[in-house]
């Protein structure tokens, strides 16, 4: 009832409106520190852009919250829960409650797209093949494919179509939580714009809350509630667009009243 | 909410008809999501089977919705004949989503299914022969391109890619130096073990050695060794090539100007042309190490004795005729795995099926031309 889906009738006390919250992280190979005494805190129904120069340990930082990288020291909670303190299959609860699209997609080479849409649904629940067939096709439609793109596989889509059925993989679970990393590179501007709109639907409709990795200004000033500026290894700051302007540092500077960026916030106004 | 699906039975869909006024109406309730979309599945299956007729959807009960529960509800109005205009109390966020599938629609294009048919196995073998021609010109094509690229490299030397053929070198012999003459000892050992206690019985238990002399520098020295390299660096060969098409590195060289025959098939086709008869004297000498420690513990052969004997058995042309083969087997395996290296498309499993051909084909060929060369040696007595 407080405007969120998901958790309409039965929010859960436990599950706060905070969906990550990452404390005092540290994270680098071998002897060089990517990401030092990092905090980030994401809340529900959030889009939080993060921007960084090539580098700067975005893609590190997305990694680890999804715990594909190590950390050396803090601590992390997603939905609530102690990263550290849980059981390997509480582990799998708290992956299959999130999606995630990789920079490239990711999709399995050797299935199809309508396949590897089923793989997650497959994986952790146990639906009649006619329902996982039926949920997949809306998925795919969802995401704007073509219904024809079903049954091909990977090697024969364009770089926009993989990047939408990895979407619709990530979806197939309805998550709560989406992960985007670059979502909108590669695209066209039309496409990246269609892209734009179909997460900020997915947003109002699901309640989702999204942790997207994006160089796009575009996206940036169009659906991104909340940006975050990872530089010097740690989280410069996290606000609007308009706090981001005002921070007094080099890179965002350059970045948020570059010709681009200056062009687009004219267009704006 | 997975804990809810699990436990929280209270929460799950439910379908139940009330009469009103105006009609039947089907009553929705409880959470319908993915979660809980094999309950609602069966609750709208059997639902069907009811003959009552609805004439409207009453959504107030429904706690959680998401794309799959608005799907199955919008099939439960298509299959029940209810209009989207006949359901009532949706929630203001769950109308949203139901207007977001019916927008996608769910669209089902024809499961492309492979059906078997009589013709089908005819028409694979027939596949299969053309698949092997076209196997062999191409083999033959690399063959051509490889010699053209090596020319052309002899002709302008700066532009012969030796670093890279060192480094082959180095990965392909060099480094299989180790298992080969550690495999080699073995065979060595067990063939004059084996040999040692045949001839036991005849009394001619010397004539191990020339048995392991002649067998090991004939045939096996140079067949086990051409076999561990197919599986080693073949595979490798293939699987490199493989990924670096996958990855649209070929095209790159390309258009690079650079032609990928040049800069990665002909350093590595060198290389263990190179490299193979080299190992093979390894291998040699390892295997006949092997036999020399057996005939001593096994058959009370001193090792000079070993020795001496050997001389007497074998001559020049036995160790010939073994390092002769070798890069005749070099060119198989390499030309073999790089011409299933360049042939991966896209996927990962067709990387898999490559780089098992690559091993397969390339050790079946080092067996097929081991064969002609003994009938050829055979024929001119050497």
């Amino acid at each position: 009832m407080t405007g969120i889906l998901r958790t309409t009738n039965n929010s859960q006390s436990t599950e706060a409106k905070r969906i990550i919250s990452v404390q005092g992280i540290n994270v680098g190979f071998d002897d060089k520190l990517i990401l030092e005494n990092l905090n980030l805190d994401v809340d529900r129904g959030e889009i939080l852009g993060v921007v960084g120069a090539s580098g700067a340990g975005k893609s590190v930082l997305l990694r680890t919250i999804l715990g594909l990288a190590k950390r050396r020291s803090g601590s992390m909670t997603v939905f609530g829960m102690d990263y550290d303190r849980q059981s390997r299959s509480q582990l799998r609860g708290i992956e299959r409650r999130w999606g995630v699209l990789f920079q490239h997609g990711a999709l399995y080479s050797s299935l199809n797209v309508i396949q590897n849409i089923q793989v997650p649904m497959r994986e952790h629940l146990n639906l009649p093949q006619s329902l996982m067939n039926e949920l997949a096709m809306l998925k795919i439609q969802l995401v704007g494919l073509h219904p024809d793109a079903a049954y091909k596989m990977p090697s024969e889509l364009s770089g926009g179509m993989i990047k939408r059925a990895a979407l619709a993989r990530a979806l197939s679970l309805d998550p709560e939580l989406l992960f985007l990393d670059e979502p909108t590179s590669g695209l066209d501007p039309i496409g990246a714009a269609e892209f734009d709109a179909l997460i900020l639907k997915l947003r109002d409709t699901l309640g989702l809350t999204v942790f997207m990795v994006s160089h796009d200004l575009d996206s940036l000033f169009s659906i991104c509630s909340n940006i975050a500026a990872l530089a010097d290894k740690k989280i410069l700051a996290k606000g609007t667009l308009d706090d981001m302007r005002r921070l007094d540092h080099p890179w965002v500077q350059a970045y948020f009243f570059g010709t681009r960026a200056r062009r687009l916030i004219a267009g704006d106004l | 909410m997975i804990d809810q699906d699990v436990s929280g039975q209270s929460n799950a869909p439910s379908l139940t008809v009330e009469s009103r006024a105006d009609g039947a109406y089907l009553l929705l309730a409880g959470s319908w999501t993915i979660n809980s979309a094999r309950s609602a599945d069966i609750v709208i299956s059997s639902f069907l089977d009811d003959p009552v007729r609805p004439t409207g959807m009453d959504l107030g009960g429904v706690t959680e919705l998401d794309t799959a529960g608005a799907w199955l509800i919008e099939k439960l109005g298509r299959t029940s004949g209810c209009d989207r205009t006949t359901v009532v109390n949706v929630a203001p966020l769950h109308q949203i989503l139901l207007d977001a599938v019916l927008q996608a629609g769910v669209q089902q294009t024809a499961e492309y299914k492979q059906q078997t048919r009589w013709s089908d196995f005819p028409e694979e073998v027939g596949r299969n022969i053309v698949d092997v021609i076209y196997d062999i010109r191409l083999l033959f094509d690399l063959l051509g391109a490889t010699v053209v690229g090596l020319f052309s490299s002899l002709l302008q030397i700066s532009k012969f890619r030796g670093v890279s053929m060192i480094h082959q070198i180095d990965r392909t012999g060099l480094q299989a130096v180790p298992i080969i003459a550690l495999m080699s000892f073995l065979i060595g050992g067990i063939v004059a073990q084996q040999g040692a206690f045949q001839l036991r019985t005849f009394g001619a238990e010397i004539f191990v050695i020339d048995l392991v002399g002649v067998l090991l520098l004939r045939e096996i020295g140079v067949l086990l060794t051409a076999i561990m390299v197919a599986g080693r660096s073949g595979s490798a060969f293939t699987a490199e090539l493989g990924s670096m098409k996958m990855r649209e590195e070929i095209d790159a060289l390309k258009v690079g100007g650079l032609s990928p025959v040049e800069v990665l098939v002909v350093p590595r086709v060198l290389a263990l042309v190179i490299s193979l008869p080299l190992t093979t004297i390894v291998s040699n000498f390892s295997g006949l190490a092997g036999a020399c420690l057996v005939a001593w513990v096994y058959s009370g052969i001193e090792p000079e004795a070993f020795v001496a004997y050997l001389r007497e058995a074998i001559a020049l042309n036995t160790f010939l005729v073994g390092i002769i083969k070798a890069p005749f087997m070099a060119l198989i395996i390499a030309l073999v795995a790089c011409s299933e290296g360049l042939q991966v498309s896209g996927s990962a499993e067709s990387l898999g099926r490559r780089t098992t051909a690559s091993v397969v084909k390339s050790i079946f060929l080092v067996i097929v031309v081991d064969g002609i060369f003994a009938i050829f040696f055979g024929l001119v007595g050497f």
